[in-house]
């Protein structure tokens, strides 16, 4: 039982990065009707510029986060504003392919940049040790994570529902002609959501490093699951997405526990199975 | 994509086709093993653009079902050395797989789809990769025999030469090349396009798109693992990066370079992909951050929103 | 005459708003019937509903007497109905005989053929050249679709509706953007099919001269719901209608 409630937990923080990756592709679809397939990588540039920062630079893991936000999100402008942009009135198959374009660059810009695997850099000391939970010891790094993720749910409720700005996207998103009728600068929001999508993609793939590998390759990893809980959750849909992020993480876990040889395969059978009960996603209306 | 073919094309065609017959002769063992690299790329390429440029729908996870017809092969080959039953049985695995799974993705939006194939081909890598005891995990399999052509009691024909492997990689090309070109040309493949051109539209005129976006998906999973099948004798091995998103690239990449609107484009652009690759390869051993570049630049050579007949324009 | 449409208290919500609201409504074979209204009356909801673009929240509908309130939509194109669209919607990259073909093959149930090419199918294409002839577009056949020009698309598009040779077809705003030239051809056409075919047609239209000088039979909608229907001479007189048109001119 105690096992089970611990595995749990384990499964939670794990869903935090998959909500963190989900939260800036569902974003960005939902408003610039765009599917980021590159979002993976953003995730991945995140963490190897914390790496950078952290790992090799020696700064403060507290500094090095929000430099490697900043990165990404500089690359996100680049991105959106240098391609995308120019490409938004063409059949959504020629959009797919360029992201995926930037995926086959980034993939490998980051192998030349950065070499191969990495070694995993330390934990901070303040978030260093392990708290007993259910009769095993918690990392406090896994509690932060969680934290780190319920926090950025929260933020975003309140920032979509309770900000101007929020309206603002929420108007755009909905119908972005109307908002350009109404004095919006549509192509400027464009830019935002799309460079806030990617530092949220950052933030997953910073916090990720002290604890997880480094190396190319994870941002296919982080697409692939992301699109899962997209599909599991439906497209565009942020309250989806952070319940199926939960729910991938927590049975990913226990599938780890009970049938590890196929962790992996695990996640494809949820996907499967709920695109054959429910093929428009869990909580598409 | 209609219209018969001038007969000046015919000539230089029927002339490619017996230059490619007499290449053997000409060259030497690399380029036979290059050109059979080149055939097969086709052939993956081909069913790849009969699913985006003839039906609309672009998947990423083709590599899936190439890896699916290249370890049925493989498996085959290792309990029966009869090159015909491990081709056959790997394209017909394939094309099970590509049913199963697209029953699965055909029924979604199309930009569901294609992340549905990422995630799917994926998960076929997933299962290359770890399923040791079947797959060989990472080690992949060995030790594959180039079988020879048996029919038992009737004839076995022994291709163990590169050269002989050659004839079988061109004939069985370029019957399948010959199947595409007149599928393309049938109502079948004006029903594709009508789907692709406005899948509304194709409802209703009375076509089931869903039905149909199936068979172009099979059809598209059987060319992958014919192509993924004439692997293993070739090369002896099949390894998972065979099932990877960057094998998925390739045809991808190949019918980008070669024209999507045109039916010769994946052949042309195969051709292209593996001299582009040869030159690359020269300079680094990073390809594909090139290819990535040359995607990107060919999707920007369209003119944003032009209201021309290769670009749809979204209402 | 034999009822082939039925519809009972269908209604379609998006959100909070509700775009048709009950309407019962009942179409008999060889009538040509016009529906009319103001923006946001429902028009084009309605005949997403009864075609199988969307599905109703709430009612029925019946084809012939047979339930097609959830049908698919290709299995309702089989079962009689057809529509074409007011945003045009042929298929641009296909050749004006090729857009004749497809629903013709599919009506044949020659779509899926894969191994001879499309002109051995000699019957089909004759239908299809037939139909060409018809709607006057005969000699522009290897034009890719796209190409022609706005007017001539309109007729490829009405062509398209009726080659699955229905017994019902919703035209929703044929004349729309057209020159006054091109809307004439375009009743003319409308008003020769009705003739000839079986086809009972069923216009949404804005323009009232395209209204008055085709319908035989016509349904006024409002906020959703039916306001009124009768033949046009009594419409033209309806008070109620009047009112909601605020004066527009509703006499040719």
């Amino acid at each position: 039982m105690d096992t089970i409630a611990f595995q749990g937990l384990i499964g939670l923080s794990m869903a935090m990065y998959l909500w963190l990756i989900s939260a800036g592709l569902t974003i960005i679809f939902g408003v610039l009707r765009i599917v980021n397939f590159a979002h993976g990588s953003l995730f991945m540039v995140g963490a190897y510029l914390a790496y950078t920062f952290y790992g090799q630079l020696g700064l403060p893991f507290g500094v090095a986060v929000v430099l490697s936000l900043l990165g990404t999100g500089l690359l996100g402008f680049v991105m959106e504003r240098g391609f995308l942009s120019r490409i938004y009135g063409i059949d959504e198959a020629y959009q797919l392919l360029l992201t995926f374009g930037f995926i086959l660059i980034l993939d490998d810009a980051v192998k030349i940049i950065w070499g191969g695997i990495f070694k995993i850099p330390p934990i901070p000391a303040f978030l260093d040790g392990s708290w007993p939970v259910f009769g095993r010891s918690f990392p406090v790094y896994n509690a932060f994570v969680i934290a780190v993720g319920l926090a950025v749910a929260v933020v975003l409720w309140a920032l979509f529902e309770k900000t101007w700005w929020g309206r603002i996207v929420r108007a755009t998103a909905t119908d972005r002609e109307m908002a350009g009728a109404i004095g919006v600068n549509v192509p400027r929001v464009f830019s935002a959501v799309f460079v806030f999508g990617a530092m949220l993609a950052a933030l997953g793939g910073a916090i990720g490093t002290p604890v997880r590998v480094v190396a190319p390759g994870i941002g296919a990893t982080m697409i692939i699951q992301a699109f899962i809980i997209t599909v599991i959750g439906g497209l565009g849909n942020l309250k989806g997405a952070f319940v199926s992020s939960l729910i991938v993480g927590v049975l990913s876990a226990y599938g780890t526990l009970f049938f590890p040889v196929f962790e992996l395969f695990f996640i494809f059978v949820i996907m499967a199975v709920v695109l054959l009960i429910r093929p428009q996603g869990l909580f598409t209306r | 994509m209609t219209g018969r073919l001038p007969s000046r094309s015919t000539i230089l065609l029927v002339l490619l086709v017996l230059a490619l017959f007499g290449l053997p002769w000409v060259v030497g063992r690399y380029p036979i093993y290059l050109a059979m690299q080149i055939l097969i790329l086709a052939v993956f390429s081909l069913g790849f653009n009969l699913l985006f440029g003839y039906t609309g729908l672009l998947s990423f996870g083709q590599a899936g079902f190439f890896a699916v017809g290249a370890y049925g092969c493989a498996k085959i080959l290792l309990a029966v050395p009869n090159l015909f039953l491990g081709i056959a049985g790997g394209v017909v695995l394939a094309g099970v797989a590509a049913l199963l799974l697209g029953m699965l993705s055909v029924r979604h939006t199309r930009i569901y789809f294609s992340m549905l194939t990422l995630a799917f081909g994926m998960m076929i890598f997933s299962i290359a990769w770890k399923w040791r005891d079947f797959t060989g995990g990472d080690d992949g399999l060995v030790g594959i025999p180039r079988a020879p052509l048996e029919i038992p009691g009737l004839l076995s024909i022994s291709v163990a030469t590169m050269e002989r492997y050659y004839y079988v990689v061109l004939v069985l090309s370029l019957l399948a090349i010959l199947a595409m070109y007149r599928l393309v040309r049938s109502p079948l493949g004006l029903t594709l396009q009508a789907i692709r051109d406005s899948e509304t539209r194709a409802a209703f005129a009375g076509v089931p798109v869903r039905k149909y976006r199936l068979v172009a998906f099979t059809i598209a999973g059987i060319y992958a693992g014919l192509a993924g099948a004439l692997l293993p004798p070739l090369e002896n091995t099949v390894t998972p990066p065979i099932a990877h998103w960057s094998t998925s690239a390739e045809p991808v990449l190949a019918t980008l370079l070669g024209g999507v609107h045109a039916f010769a484009g994946p052949i042309v652009g195969a051709f292209l992909f593996f001299i582009i690759k040869d030159i690359i390869v020269r300079f680094t051993e990073y390809w594909l951050i090139w290819f990535g570049v040359i995607v990107v630049a060919l999707v920007m050579g369209f003119p944003g929103g032009v209201m021309s007949i290769f670009a749809k324009r979204r209402t | 005459m034999s009822e082939l449409l039925r519809i009972e208290g269908a209604g379609k919500r998006f959100g909070d708003f509700v775009a048709v609201n009950g309407v019962t409504l009942s179409i008999p074979a060889g009538r040509l019937t016009a529906i009319i209204g103001p923006n946001g009356a429902g028009k084009t909801t309605l005949i997403n509903l009864v075609t199988g673009a969307l599905l109703p929240d709430f009612g029925a509908i019946h084809l012939k007497g047979e339930a097609v309130t959830r049908l698919a939509v290709h299995h309702r194109i089989r079962k009689g109905l057809s529509r074409s669209f007011q945003i045009m919607n042929i298929f641009a990259r296909l050749s004006v005989l090729q857009n004749i073909l497809v629903p013709v093959f599919a009506r044949r149930g020659r779509a899926g053929i894969p191994f001879h090419g499309m002109e051995r199918e000699t019957e089909a294409v004759a239908e299809a050249r037939q139909i060409l002839q018809e709607i006057g577009l005969r000699d522009q056949e290897n034009l890719p679709a796209g190409a022609l020009s706005h007017g001539d698309q309109r007729l490829l598009e009405l062509g398209i509706a009726v080659a699955p040779v229905p017994e019902l077809c919703f035209l929703d705003e044929p004349s729309s953007g057209l020159t006054p030239v091109e809307r004439s051809r375009v009743s003319g056409l409308i008003r020769k099919l009705s003739a000839e075919r079986r086809t009972t047609f069923v216009i949404v239209e804005h323009d009232m001269d395209v209204v008055f000088s085709l319908a035989e039979w016509i349904v006024v909608m409002n906020r959703g719901q039916v306001l009124a229907e009768g033949p046009p001479a009594e419409i033209r007189e309806n008070r109620a209608v009047r009112e909601v048109y605020l004066g527009e001119e509703l006499s040719t």
